[in-house]
């Protein structure tokens, strides 16, 4: 089995690449013995560099066989060769058990300093992101035989789930990590589907077992519970201290189904990662299903149908090892003068020019579920903001990117994120490599109508379109039914929290489907939400409310009808189109209400009484009202004042210019910042 | 204008300057030279009006005062007429003095009044302000100015009212009429900072200037511009001058001026601003006989929106006259009148541009500082438009 991050790749590998450098330079300074917080440089060599390069010499010296030049690949046949991954929830120790395994296969050298060498972002961590651990090729002898385990990661995240189910076709096998103290947690959960619906063998691993408060026994009866995998297939490790390590791998090799691929078929790969490098353009990261592939062969990729010669081919070990060749079940990377990472589109099927074969099912892109507007701080910066944006999306084509322009916020984008997650990581790399001051919108999600107009429906060609942007919302009268995206979300916690945790569900109109104790005082429930409910700050509110304790996980769950509708918010009478939003018809009123209050502290006070309404339709449902000024005058104005009087009044004249007019409500940017950003955490 | 105190209020982000009886000999030949200087290079012939401000110049001797004055009798002429105001502090020590300072020249006291002022900090209790003002009056009768402030912490709208009704009881034909702002780096905003003070509201504030306006207006003092109330026509000739846009001369550490430096050939009018440290001020003076730190020439335009901003603040704004003598080719009628905003404001009732000139209606008038950025965006729309076309003409 494979997962692969991919476009993760896009998203999380670069980001973790980052992280590497980062620890590099720390090292360096501390052993200068100097404490000084540094800005990394990021250097294009360093930027290439495998992740596990700073041992490499060693590396060399203690590796097996392997390393040497030339593989000869064909002597690992299919039942010598094992596909798997790892699947974990946030910190139950994928990390450190990749680097123990590394370790162990002599990937990578035995030192202290493999610690944590995958660290994880804040973002991904509050988030639950898994960083992908790289891709990596491990030989291990057992019994006499020298296996070929191919260790393919995944980003873990369901807002990746497309990516991972994609890559999860190339494994044959998990191993599923849980935490012995804390127990299953909702991504385990949700990992475990994905894993269990693509039919692969899993392999429960106990982690963490030194811990002093670890329960191993009452995670494996949370297992057989949950998942129903008897408590004896349970591995306890420690994968810090390396417990039973060896005996993951023995079972790996036991336990898993070798891949079923002949090499004596046409060749068919699947690309299940790419990377973009900037002098040898994509590297895409596959796993052969059929045949095998040779330096100089031409190939073509069914979705775009476009030919390439392959450069050069090989192992990840995790660095590149060329190679030869790659026979069936393997699992390596290629390179042959992609230029985009569309080119090498995740879930895509490579073939022989000479052999067509038929493409792997349910290729589509990604499909983009969160939305959010964003805009440069200051207009000057847009085509830098522009660059940066470009560069980000060149490695992560999941991202879509429409242009936008909004009246009070100026010329921006409108972007479409797999998840709330994807979001952050993209946003926060925008700020963080790139240095970019962002306003990015509450996020949205796409609703769709069904349309009833004959005329309209001949006017898009079809019957059902999605909404993005609320300005293109269809009236009620020419359509059929309106839908909302849902999510199908996990909620793992101690009981204590039940009560109020069902109350916050229930208030975002989520609808219980499921729930189960899975030990005696946790319980897992399952809900059935609008996506659009959860976007902004239930995660947060979640987490907060349960001191920490809970988990959350969500997948998609399709469409679903909703009576959903058009809010306008009116300034005087005159409605302000860059705050119009979609609400359901059940949270109008709230939804309304709070953002009149928020523009009444966010527009100052002015020479004239102004109204704040919300409004659906012509009908007004909430309410505020900004008073009028009864005095504005700087009460003493003498020859000493003049100075300072006359640069005050030039500074608002100045401001004034760039106010946004509703009618004559004045509104200044910062007012819609405040009500549109995205609140912080 | 020179800048003494002896202690800090609560209030006060002043320039300080705390004398020394050792530096008062020094002080006053350094004021007497700047200003010789400086009347030199404006080549003003005549002088119509002195004020001694800012901090307690009370505190300075009074032959320092008288000192000064004649030196500017002796570079220009000071007419008879010529109104000579002193800023006191009501002191005791104060009020014992303020018959010295009239023989030395001054014939208008301005007094800062204030009662249950102990938050605040000031030295002086109502007891000593009264005397101060009795004193004055007893002086100089019906050129006595008093200060009032209001928007002080745990102040309402009643006590307010009372406390004018009091004041007034005893004031001159004059008041000014503050209201409390809060100035970072004070006590008294960090005080407010950290909620140990609470200040009336906005909208408290603005019910108590209306109820001010009122009440001052119906014991006869009428109001000639937003701060200031003159009963009898005893309006200030000096602060006048600012707010009608004539030149002056700032002298004295911190001091801000406004002239034209025709000593030097200049035609352009510049905002000055003198040394604000006193003793770096002194070191200045005795080296280069002035110690003007900053001048900046005030452009065609920037003139133009010094005579708009201050002279709205007038109640009778400003006549069409007095706009042509700054402003030959531009009326306000060109700038103003085809402004949707200033339509807007003239229908509310905020505004009114006339036969007469331009000025702010009574209500109006309290929301002057809205008004004023709409206005000062149609004048230079115009004025730099205007260069645009007709760039020779306006090179005056």
């Amino acid at each position: 089995m494979q997962l692969s991050l991919i476009k993760h790749q896009g998203c999380a590998t670069p980001f973790l690449r980052h992280l590497l450098d980062f620890r590099v330079c720390q090292t360096r300074q501390r052993s200068q013995g100097c404490k000084i917080a540094c800005t990394v440089i990021r250097h294009r060599w360093m930027k290439r560099a495998p992740v596990f390069c700073t041992h490499n010499t060693t590396n060399k010296m203690i590796s097996t066989q392997a390393d040497k030049e030339n593989i000869d690949m064909s002597k690992f046949p299919v039942e010598r060769i094992r596909n798997f991954s790892i699947i974990a929830h946030i910190d139950h120790g994928k990390s450190t058990l990749a680097d123990r395994l590394l370790e162990l296969t002599g990937a990578i050298a035995t030192t202290d300093k493999n610690k944590q060498v995958l660290d994880k972002l804040q973002v991904e961590r509050e988030r639950g992101i898994t960083v992908k651990a790289q891709t990596a090729s491990l030989f291990y002898k057992y019994q006499g035989q020298t296996y070929l385990l191919n260790l393919i990661d995944t980003p873990g995240h369901v807002d990746f789930s497309y990516e991972v189910s994609r890559s999860i076709s190339a494994c044959q096998g998990v191993l599923l990590i849980v935490d012995a103290n804390q127990g299953i947690q909702a991504q385990t959960v949700a990992n475990f589907y994905l894993a269990f619906e693509a039919q692969l063998t899993i392999i429960p691993v106990i982690n963490k077992i030194d811990l002093k408060n670890a329960d191993p026994e009452r995670v494996e009866k949370q297992i057989e519970k949950v998942f129903d995998i008897p408590t004896e297939e349970c591995i306890r490790i420690s994968a810090k201290l390396g417990t039973n390590v060896e005996q993951v791998l023995q079972e790996v090799v036991k336990r898993l189904p070798p891949p079923t691929f002949k090499k004596e078929d046409p060749f068919k790969a699947l690309v299940f990662d790419s990377n973009f490098d900037h002098y040898r353009g994509v590297v895409a990261n596959i796993a052969l299903f059929g045949g095998y592939l040779s330096k100089g062969d031409r190939i073509i990729s069914a979705y775009l149908g476009k030919s390439y010669e392959v450069n050069e081919l090989g192992l990840l070990r995790p660095d590149e090892h060329p190679t030869d060749r790659l026979y069936a079940g393997q699992v390596g990377y290629v390179i042959a003068g992609m230029k985009e990472v569309k080119e090498a589109q995740i879930g895509d099927t490579l073939y022989h020019q000479k052999h067509l074969v038929e493409a792997f099912p349910g290729f589509k892109p990604a499909k983009a579920m969160v939305f959010a507007g964003m805009y440069p701080m200051d207009q000057s910066d847009y085509s830098a903001l522009r660059s940066a944006v470009e560069k980000l999306t060149l490695n992560d084509s999941s991202v879509t990117v429409q242009r936008d322009s909004s009246l009070a916020l100026g010329a921006g984008w409108r972007l479409g994120f797999l998840g709330l997650l994807h979001m952050e990581v993209f946003n926060q790399r925008l700020e963080q490599e790139y240095n970019a001051s962002v306003i990015v919108t509450a996020p949205t999600v796409p609703y769709k109508a069904i349309l009833s107009s004959a005329k309209l429906i001949k006017e898009h060609g079809k019957e059902e379109i999605t909404i993005v942007n609320p300005a293109q919302f269809p009236d009620r009268s020419v359509v059929k039914e309106y839908l909302e995206p849902m999510v199908m979300g996990t909620i793992i916690t101690p009981d204590d929290y039940i009560g109020k945790i069902m109350s916050i569900c229930l208030n975002r109109r989520a609808v219980q489907k499921n729930m189960v104790y899975i030990d005696d005082h946790r319980v897992m429930m399952k809900y059935l939400f609008p996506l659009n409910e959860i976007v902004v700050d239930f995660y947060d509110l979640l987490k907060s409310m349960s001191s920490g304790y809970a988990s959350f996980d969500y997948e998609d769950a399709g469409y679903q009808a909703a009576h959903v509708i058009k809010m306008d918010i009116l300034l005087n009478g005159k409605p302000v189109e860059e705050l119009t939003t979609i609400v359901h018809k059940d949270r109008a009123y709230s939804a309304g209400k709070a953002m009149c209050e928020r523009l009444q502290d966010a527009i100052p006070r002015q020479m004239f009484e102004i109204a704040v309404q919300a409004a659906i339709g012509s009908k007004v449902i909430a309410r505020e009202t900004i008073k009028a000024y009864k005095k504005n005058v700087l009460a003493k104005c003498y020859g000493g004042d003049i100075t300072r009087k006359m640069k005050l009044l030039k500074k608002q004249a100045e401001g004034k210019k760039k106010m946004r007019y509703v009618g004559t409500v004045q509104v200044p940017k910062d007012a819609f910042i405040n009500v549109l950003k995205r609140k912080d955490k | 204008r020179c800048s003494y105190c002896n202690n800090k209020c609560s209030y006060c982000n002043f320039n300080k300057y705390i004398p020394r009886s050792d530096n008062q000999d020094v002080m006053l030949e350094c004021l007497q030279r700047e200003t010789e200087t400086l009347l030199k290079l404006s080549q003003v012939s005549r002088i119509t009006s002195v004020f001694f401000g800012g901090g307690t110049p009370s505190l300075a001797r009074p032959s320092t005062i008288a000192a000064v004055l004649q030196t500017v009798t002796r570079h220009a002429g000071l007419s008879e007429e010529a109104e000579v105001t002193l800023e006191v502090n009501p002191t005791p020590v104060g009020s014992s003095k303020l018959e010295d300072f009239l023989h030395a020249g001054v014939n208008r006291f301005s007094i800062g009044v204030q009662v249950r002022l102990r938050v605040l900090g000031r030295d002086h209790n109502s007891q000593h302000a009264l005397q101060t003002v009795a004193e004055a009056r007893r002086l100089c009768p019906g050129r006595v100015s008093v200060d009032v402030m209001f928007g002080r912490p745990g102040q309402s709208v009643a006590s307010w009212e009372l406390e004018l009704d009091e004041l007034l009881s005893v004031c001159d034909d004059h008041v000014s009429l503050y209201q409390l702002t809060l100035e970072r780096g004070t006590q008294l905003f960090r005080q407010v900072q950290k909620g140990q003070l609470s200040v009336p509201s906005d909208d408290i504030t603005a019910v108590m200037y209306d109820s001010a306006r009122r009440i001052l207006q119906k014991r006869g003092y009428l109001q000639y511009e937003v701060s200031n109330f003159a009963r009898n026509g005893a309006i200030s000739q000096h602060n006048m001058s600012y707010w009608k846009a004539s030149q002056y001369l700032g002298v004295g550490p911190g001091a801000h001026g406004r002239f034209v430096p025709r000593g030097e050939g200049d035609v352009c009018r510049e905002a000055r601003t003198q040394t604000l440290e006193p003793d770096v001020w002194l070191r200045e003076v005795q080296q280069r006989s002035h110690g003007t730190r900053r001048r900046i020439p005030l452009t065609h335009l920037g003139l133009l929106e010094e005579v708009l901003v201050m002279g709205l603040r007038l109640i009778d704004g400003i006549t069409h006259q007095h706009w042509q003598l700054f402003s030959p080719r531009a009326d306000l009628y060109q700038i103003l009148s085809s402004s949707s905003e200033v339509q807007d404001l003239q229908q509310t009732g905020l505004l009114i541009l006339d036969d007469r000139g331009l000025r702010c209606s009574w209500q109006g008038l309290a929301l002057l500082d809205s008004m004023l950025p709409t206005l000062l965006l149609l004048l230079e729309a115009y004025i730099t438009q205007g260069l645009d076309n007709n760039s020779d003409s306006l090179q005056l």
